[in-house]
């Protein structure tokens, strides 16, 4: 698998990522090369095989319902790079 | 006497336990090896005055009869792991300021059972390395070098800093994670002692996630049985994450009988790839032998699907790990590039453009493709797939056998700058770690011999799962056959 | 019924499914243990998890499955004894993790049905796709800073049941009707409280429009309708909107669209809807959620009775309409009320009494029948004193009235107002004699064929007693007087 500037830019879209126009050719080798290197496992035969969910053999723990966490807004904004009004902040979003 | 610095865990107990020095001793020594050392890089922030203040509260625990298990015993925290108060960075430039008010579990087992943290240790960015090149705040060095040659070594990653502090003896321990081998490659390039317990076994809240099924903290250290004392001071059940397991935590260095015979240790085929380096097939003969003198039986086994484990794991970690950096975002905490910035996805992009590394772009990109639609299956699908059937090789080889013995890495220590733009070279690296990661099961670096060029080299011991003890057990015989005594260089005589 | 769009090319049907996200009524999160509660200071109610600060994890809240297993054993529904949280993945303000954690593959509700009560009485049946367990997002607020957005996570890691409906509705009075029978089902099992004005049960609706008898073809969806009648609205739109485009030999894009009340119209809301790749996987900080029969049998247990089962016994217990049956059943407490009210009564007679004067009377002052300020134990007494006599019906409405202003017993309200009716034959006859003497003409009138007329004497005399007099008692002694 060969991955194209094209489809590195749409993936970093999706993942968010800002990668400057002039490193795309480099990434997009970078990757095609980890594809290529990963696409050996197509040689294993999986029919039948189940995928791994959880390597422990363990059911999930259920918590009670109980109210236990909360009531921290100072904590919780401490980190933010801007707060305002106990709120956080993101640049103006139009719907 | 020696050194406090040399001291061991146990060494260490015993002096302070006996009077022979105070914990507040103890630290400032190490303090001071800490600053004296600073050019290696081990540590992002060091953390002096907490350290004194924790030390002089283990003097009066250990002077009223109450101490924990790790009283008084400075070491360093890998900066993947969330100390309330302390800055964490995950050792990238996206947590920037982020100082957490909460506290990892296991850091804050180990703050119970008496421990010292010295600062926070230097790591790949958000783990995801083999050299601890990737760090934003630059690589570590190794304490050893090669005989003659003056040229930096790498410590090996991710857990690079802890490795280099504790062989450095800049902290008697550290703690380390796991998701590829971090623990295990770092101690055998570092000639210490690495354990990756099995998943479960330590809880994984608050720490910094790179891949949620494989991550698992475990114990750096100078000897075998100074891991067992740390691990059962860092393990345990713990209700906040669904995936820590709900069994008793045995007392692991009660394991240490020193007596393997009856044992059985399986030699897997699959580890003797054409091209293995030679020194490491001679280290690994070496181990097999210790093992039958002292009683042990030894046993061909054979996992086949070894080859497919280093591509699984190049899918499955880069997967998890595209989602769980999503939270990177530049709204909650952490750095956030406001220049020129007109929309949210804007913010998004330029932040976590310049935020992350190149090797964390890489996997996470890498992680978002294998996810994408018309591709899952091919990738992610389909490597979980394989993932069972490593998992199944595992639970057969174990129908014949009690521990398994394989190098740890595929070759000593690199210099830095060696394999930095070459991804996938890095990556084999992990190749004898990796297995171990997506079984979940228990694996052992011990430090056995150095190399033609003096750098040390490790073989990993993997055991069934919650089977530590074994693994210990084994591992403590080992070491005390090799009797690896060898100091980096940077250490003096 | 039928609901036709009529083109100029033809008829249109309208094909309409509905995901209905229901906030589950529990005291913590889906995923921490933070208040669920609205109305806190923002970002109060936010534990590190819910922000999606580093190293924190999910850990599942019993309440929710319990809850998620109660409302699918109400659909009638699948219950999947295993099934799996997954990680669906896009970036927004308001979404902390960078993820939701919900459910993709495996839910752990399978198909039910909903029966429809239409408003002709008649039934039909939706199919139920799935229900699963997810969280809720937090809140961006627009409108607060002319830069930037403001973003509160109080809400964020609340749980959320998403209900999915097969594509079965074909108008948008079944939309309706759906929300409505649904929403019922919720309260009563306690799962939801079903406010959609406060957005703890809010609804996409999914629409296309295609010619009778061919497949479906390209739908959109309408995110977040906040009230039935907008959902029926913003159908009614939509799918006129589909008709105009198809029959300009136009193509409908499938895309999310947002329904503007104030204009009672839809639009596009995403043009980028090809950047959106949601990566699904199961959640590795997860383990698949298990649970055996004993458990699913034990909330089995302690279902209450459902409406359709309450509608069923109302019908051939108490004898109701299906039409009566069904307005009682909307919702528990009317069903409560009506029952204590009909309790050794005719059923009939208080089902009229609810459904018609007090519910009537409720709607004129605005307030439900938990507020009621008369008690299904006075409307009974007052259904006593009808039957005893006491009271005329008239008279008895008379009495209900003022029982609505001041709460008072309605024996107390006779008493004091002198309002019990007159049985007694001796006045009546004095009273029909007075009208009788009074009108000569209209006794010949009536002698002469015009029977009709005696409902006019019979009005005079009630006029006369000030309506105390028993209609019927009055009626008979006219007859005999007058007729012979």
């Amino acid at each position: 698998m060969s991955l194209d500037n094209t489809t590195v830019r749409n993936i970093a879209f999706l993942a968010r990522i800002d990668v400057p126009e002039a490193e795309l050719p480099g990434l997009a080798d970078e990757l095609s090369a980890i594809l290529g290197f990963v696409e050996q496992l197509g040689e294993v035969d999986t029919k039948g095989v189940e995928p791994m969910t959880s390597v422990t053999e363990m059911a999930l723990r259920w918590r009670e319902d109980a109210i236990t966490d909360g009531g921290q807004q100072d904590k919780v904004l401490a980190n933010a790079p801007d707060a305002v009004e106990g709120y956080f902040t993101v640049p103006k979003v139009v719907e | 006497m020696s050194k406090l610095t040399d001291l061991t865990i146990t060494q260490a107990r015993e002096g302070l336990t006996k009077g022979d020095f105070t914990a507040r001793e103890l630290t400032q020594a190490h303090i001071d090896a800490m600053e004296a050392h600073r050019g290696l890089n081990a540590f992002i922030t060091e953390t002096p005055d907490r350290a004194l203040e924790q030390a002089d509260a283990a003097d009066v625990a250990i002077k009223s009869g109450d101490a924990g298990a790790m009283a008084g015993v400075p070491i360093g925290m890998k900066d993947l792991f969330c100390t309330e108060g302390v800055l964490t960075t995950a050792a990238s430039h996206i947590l920037d300021g982020f100082t957490p008010p909460y506290e990892s579990t296991v850091s804050a087992n180990l703050k119970k059972a008496g421990a010292v943290t010295l600062g926070k240790t230097n790591l790949d960015e958000f783990a995801m390395g083999s050299s601890n090149e990737t760090s934003y705040y630059g690589p570590v060095k190794n304490p050893w070098k090669k005989q003659g040659d003056d040229a930096d070594m790498v410590p090996g990653g991710s857990s690079g800093g802890s490795a280099a502090a504790v062989a450095g003896r800049l902290a008697i321990a550290a703690t380390g994670t796991d998701t590829g081998g971090s623990i295990r490659q770092p101690a055998a390039f570092t000639g210490i002692v690495g354990l990756k317990p099995t998943y479960g076994r330590c809880s994984r809240y608050g720490i910094v996630a790179f891949a949620s099924s494989l991550d698992q903290a475990g114990p750096m250290t100078r000897t075998v049985r100074d891991a067992a004392i740390m691990l059962g001071a860092m393990a345990g059940f713990d209700p906040k994450d669904s995936t820590s397991a709900n069994v008793p935590v045995p007392d692991f260095e009660a394991a240490l009988t020193g007596d393997i015979r009856g044992k059985t240790v399986g030699i897997p085929a699959e580890y003797r790839p054409d091209g293995l380096n030679a020194e490491v097939q001679a280290v690994w003969d070496k181990g097999v032998q210790m093992l039958k003198d002292a009683g042990a039986t030894v046993v061909d086994i054979s996992l086949p699907h070894t080859k497919y484990a280093l591509p699984t794991y190049y899918i499955v970690a880069p997967a998890e790990a595209s989602s769980n950096l999503a939270r990177y975002d530049g709204v909650r905490f952490g750095l956030r590039v406001t220049d020129g910035v007109r929309s949210l996805d804007d913010m998004y992009m330029k932040t976590r453009g310049e935020g992350f590394g190149k090797e964390v772009r890489r996997r996470v990109l890498i992680g978002t493709y294998a996810l994408s639609a018309g591709y899952y299956d091919a990738y992610y699908l389909k490597a979980q797939k394989v993932r069972t059937l490593i998992a199944q090789d595992f639970k057969k080889a174990f129908e014949t056998c009690d521990v398994i013995l394989t190098p740890t890495a595929p070759s000593a220590a690199f210099p830095v700058g060696a394999e930095v733009d070459d991804p996938i070279t890095m990556y084999l690296n992990d190749v004898f770690t990796v297995p171990t990661s997506l079984a979940g099961l228990p694996g052992l670096s011990v430090p056995v011999d150095l190399d033609k060029d003096g750098l040390p080299m490790g073989l990993q011991l993997i055991g069934r799962p919650f089977d530590e003890e074994t693994v210990l057990q084994v591992g403590d015989v080992m070491e005390k056959a090799a009797g690896f005594t060898h100091k980096p260089a940077s250490v003096g005589a | 019924m039928s609901y036709v769009i009529q083109g100029e090319t033809g008829d249109w049907e309208v094909v309409i499914g509905l995901e209905v996200h229901a906030q589950v009524i529990s005291e913590a999160k889906l995923f921490s243990g933070a208040s669920t509660k609205f109305g806190a200071e923002p970002n109060d109610q936010v534990s590190f998890v819910d922000a999606g600060f580093p190293g924190m994890l999910p850990v599942i809240n019993e309440k929710a499955v319990e809850q998620a297993v109660r409302t699918g054993l109400g659909l009638k529904a699948q219950i999947n004894h295993r099934s799996v949280f997954a990680r669906k993945n896009y970036f927004y303000a308001d979404l902390p993790q960078g993820y939701q954690i919900s459910q993709y593959e495996l839910p752990i509700v399978g198909h039910g049905t909903i029966i429809l009560d239409m408003p002709d009485g008649s039934t039909r049946e939706v199919g139920i796709e799935r229900l699963h367990l997810e969280q809720d997002a937090g809140k961006s607020m627009h409108d607060q800073h002319p830069a930037k957005t403001f973003v509160d996570l109080n809400r964020s890691g609340v749980a959320l049941m998403e209900i999915v409906s097969k594509p079965d509705m074909r108008t948008p009075e079944e939309a309706g009707a759906y929300l409505r029978k649904l929403r019922a089902i919720l309260r009563y099992l306690g799962t939801c409280d079903g406010n959609m004005e406060e957005g703890s049960m809010r609804c996409d609706v999914n629409v296309s429009v295609r010619r009778p008898d061919e497949g479906f073809r390209t739908r959109c969806e309408i995110k977040n309708v906040n009230s039935v009648r907008f959902v029926m609205q913003a159908i009614e739109y939509e799918a006129k909107r589909h008709v105009e485009v198809y029959e300009s030999g136009g193509k409908i894009e499938q895309e999310t669209r947002l329904f503007d009340p104030s204009k009672g119209e839809t639009r596009s809301l995403r043009t980028k809807e090809n950047a959106h790749d949601y990566r699904y996987f199961p959640d590795p900080d997860l383990l698949p959620l298990e649970f055996d029969d004993a458990f699913v049998d034990g909330i089995r247990a302690t279902l209450p009775e459902l409406p359709d089962e309450k509608k069923q016994r109302f019908i051939s217990d108490y004898g109701l309409s299906p039409y009566d049956a069904t307005v009682l059943v909307f919702d528990k407490e009317s069903a409560a009320y009506f029952e204590q009210v009909a309790e050794g009564r005719d059923g009939k007679a208080a089902a009229n009494w609810v459904t018609t004067n007090l519910f009537g009377a409720l709607n004129k002052l605005g307030k439900d029948i938990g507020e009621s300020p008369v008690s299904a134990k006075q409307l009974g007494q007052l259904i006593d004193l009808i039957s005893d006599g006491t009271l005329s019906g008239r008279l008895a409405k008379e009495v209900f009235e003022i029982m609505i202003e001041t709460g008072d017993d309605p024996a107390k309200i006779v008493d004091e107002r002198g309002m019990k009716q007159v049985t007694d034959t001796g006045a009546i006859e004095k009273a029909v004699d007075e009208v009788i003497a009074a009108n000569p003409d209209k006794v010949a009138e009536v002698q002469g064929g015009k029977e009709k007329l005696l409902g006019w004497f019979t009005g005079q005399v009630m006029k006369a007693t000030q309506g105390k007099a028993n209609p019927q008692a009055v009626n008979d002694v006219l007859k005999k007087k007058i007729l012979g």
